[in-house]
């Protein structure tokens, strides 16, 4: 636990010691900034559904973004003998990277909780719940797609395949419930079930389900799991 | 003591070591020596537990690196190939970061980071971010992250690749210091700075283990000759030839003469010496020895010798 905490402010401050970390916050800010205020007066309704769906489509892009280096520049700058000949074990540094990016994802949703003050203001019989679980369900999209991003960048030492790689999984996760009217009736509930938005417009509605939770909770295991496996790989390479 | 026992490793249907074993003792310095593709930075891999030994195992004192991996990790300073770093992080926060994760407390720390800044000489860069250092003080850096936290063994993958002259020497003088303690392994291809740094060596090629001992006695084992160059004055060369009939050891390699003078070159085992019996003969033919200059097997030849003739054999 302690290693993973190293290794998590190692890689914080990493974020924040080039200029990649502001960068992102700045530009997060700015697009859903927009994309939240351009309809805000003219729905004229008291709610942040608007942020809760454009912020998915954002992290599509963003998310891969900033995780795709984590393990893919290690491996191209060779760090990586430094980092696996420590004795630490190999998951403790997926998760402290995974931690770290994750992070960084999440100040960057601190930064859109202006707009909730400016709702507070102006707009009259804010439901606080579905705002609550609406930005509850928005931190947990965060850790799957940081996970998948993760995992997607220790599969190459190549960060903008690392990229690639990761924004095409999180879109498979973001498209599957868009596919179902094609799947056989027998696997759509199973499908639906896979589909990260499935689980999010409930929660974007107010109503936290333990199935939601266990699926989000069990799909960020998977994939860092996923990754520690293929980190564990090299020594059999 | 390091002790690597039938060790192989392959990538794929490649070889790249193949049962390989020797052992190395506590306050000895190894120079593990090469041609690039021999497999010495695989070998070196599998020793730091990056790597899994296809069979075989590395046992550092009582522990095996299959089943004791983080504990044999915690006593080897590694200096990975091409030394790589975190260019963007200071080099104070790369080394508390080692210290950190090798759990030291920050007392430790300070007592180490002490000794690294005036071992390695960093107390001008210790404040600067890695990447902006040059060549040797990065190379000095990645010497301090191994031996923060003051390991018994160092393993250090070609530590003076890139240096230039001075630099080579005071990092030579390192190690040879932390030797006096510690069991130092490093590989080179630079033969001269093996030659000039370590107690033992081993040579491997193509993965196999073809010599091991001091310099003294890999130049003594290998069946060379000693090669003496003269230019004589006033000698004939038919004289010349009859030398060959007083001191039996010796061969004439090449004979040519000119106006002025004979030059001579001559061969003989390279245990033996015969420069004396040569002078006396001269004095007594009453030649003038002008010049007289031997060439002995060295670390290059035994080197080449062995590493060729592995080549070959494979072929």
């Amino acid at each position: 636990m302690r290693n993973t905490f190293v290794i998590f402010q190692k890689e914080l401050k990493s974020f924040f010691n080039s200029p990649m970390a502001y960068i992102f916050l700045v530009i997060f800010a700015l697009v859903t900034g927009y994309f939240f205020t351009n309809t805000f007066f003219l729905y004229n309704q008291s709610d942040m559904r608007a942020l809760f769906s454009i912020v998915p489509l954002v992290y599509l892009f963003f998310i891969p973004a900033v995780t795709m280096g984590l393990i893919a520049k290690e491996k191209s700058v060779g760090t990586i003998e430094t980092i696996s000949t420590l004795p630490i074990q190999d998951r403790d540094v997926v998760l402290g990277k995974f931690l770290a990016g994750y992070s960084l994802i999440i100040i960057g949703l601190l930064v859109t909780v202006i707009h909730y003050i400016t709702l507070t203001f102006v707009g009259t019989n804010v439901d606080h719940g579905a705002v609550l679980s609406g930005y509850f369900g928005l931190v947990l999209l965060g850790g799957v797609y940081s996970s998948v991003g993760v995992f997607s960048s220790s599969l190459t030492e190549n960060s903008v395949v690392a990229f690639i790689i990761g924004v095409f999984i999180v879109l498979v996760f973001f498209l599957l419930d868009k596919t179902l009217i094609f799947v056989p009736d027998a696997l759509a509930g199973f499908v639906q079930y896979l589909s990260v938005d499935f689980h999010l417009s409930n929660m974007s509605r107010g109503v936290i389900d333990t199935r939601n939770l266990v699926y989000f909770g069990s799909v960020i295991g998977f994939f860092l799991f996923l990754t520690t496996r293929v980190v564990e790989s090299r020594k059999w390479g | 003591m390091i002790k690597v026992d039938n060790l192989s490793k392959s990538y794929g249907s490649i070889e790249a070591v193949k049962s390989l074993s020797f052992e190395i003792n506590d306050g000895e310095i190894v120079g593990f020596l090469g041609a690039n593709g021999a497999g010495k930075s695989t070998t070196l891999k599998v020793m730091t537990g990056f790597l899994r030994p296809t069979s075989g195992n590395v046992y550092v004192d009582d522990l095996n690196i299959l089943d004791h991996e983080r504990e044999i990790q915690k006593r080897i300073g590694y200096l990975p190939e091409l030394n790589p770093l975190y260019v963007d992080m200071k080099v104070f926060d790369l080394l508390k970061f080692h210290a950190t994760i090798r759990g030291m407390t920050d007392k430790q720390f300070k007592t180490a980071l002490e000794r690294v800044v005036h071992d390695c000489g960093l107390s001008g860069v210790i404040h600067r971010t890695v990447g902006d250092c040059s060549k040797g003080f990065k190379q000095r850096i990645g010497l301090a992250v191994a031996m923060i936290h003051d390991p018994e063994i160092l393993i250090l993958d070609e530590p003076v690749t890139g240096l230039d002259p001075n630099q080579i020497v005071e990092i030579r003088q390192l190690i040879k210091q932390l030797g006096k303690e510690k069991l130092v392994i490093m590989s080179s291809h630079i033969l001269q700075e093996i030659q000039a740094t370590v107690d033992k060596i081993i040579i491997i090629n193509n993965g196999e283990l073809v010599a091991e001992g001091s310099s003294e006695e890999l130049i003594a084992s290998a069946q060379g000759l000693a090669q003496l160059t003269l230019e004589i004055q006033d000698a004939d060369e038919n004289a010349i030839q009859e030398m060959k009939a007083f001191i039996p050891s010796l061969s004439i390699h090449t004979l040519e003469s000119s106006e002025k003078s004979s030059f001579v070159t001559l061969e003989y085992a390279n245990t033996s010496d015969p420069r004396k019996e040569i002078f006396d003969y001269a004095v007594k033919n009453q030649w003038s020895i002008l010049e007289m200059s031997q060439s002995k097997t060295n670390l290059e030849d035994v080197f080449r010798s062995l590493t060729q003739k592995g080549d070959q054999g494979n072929a």
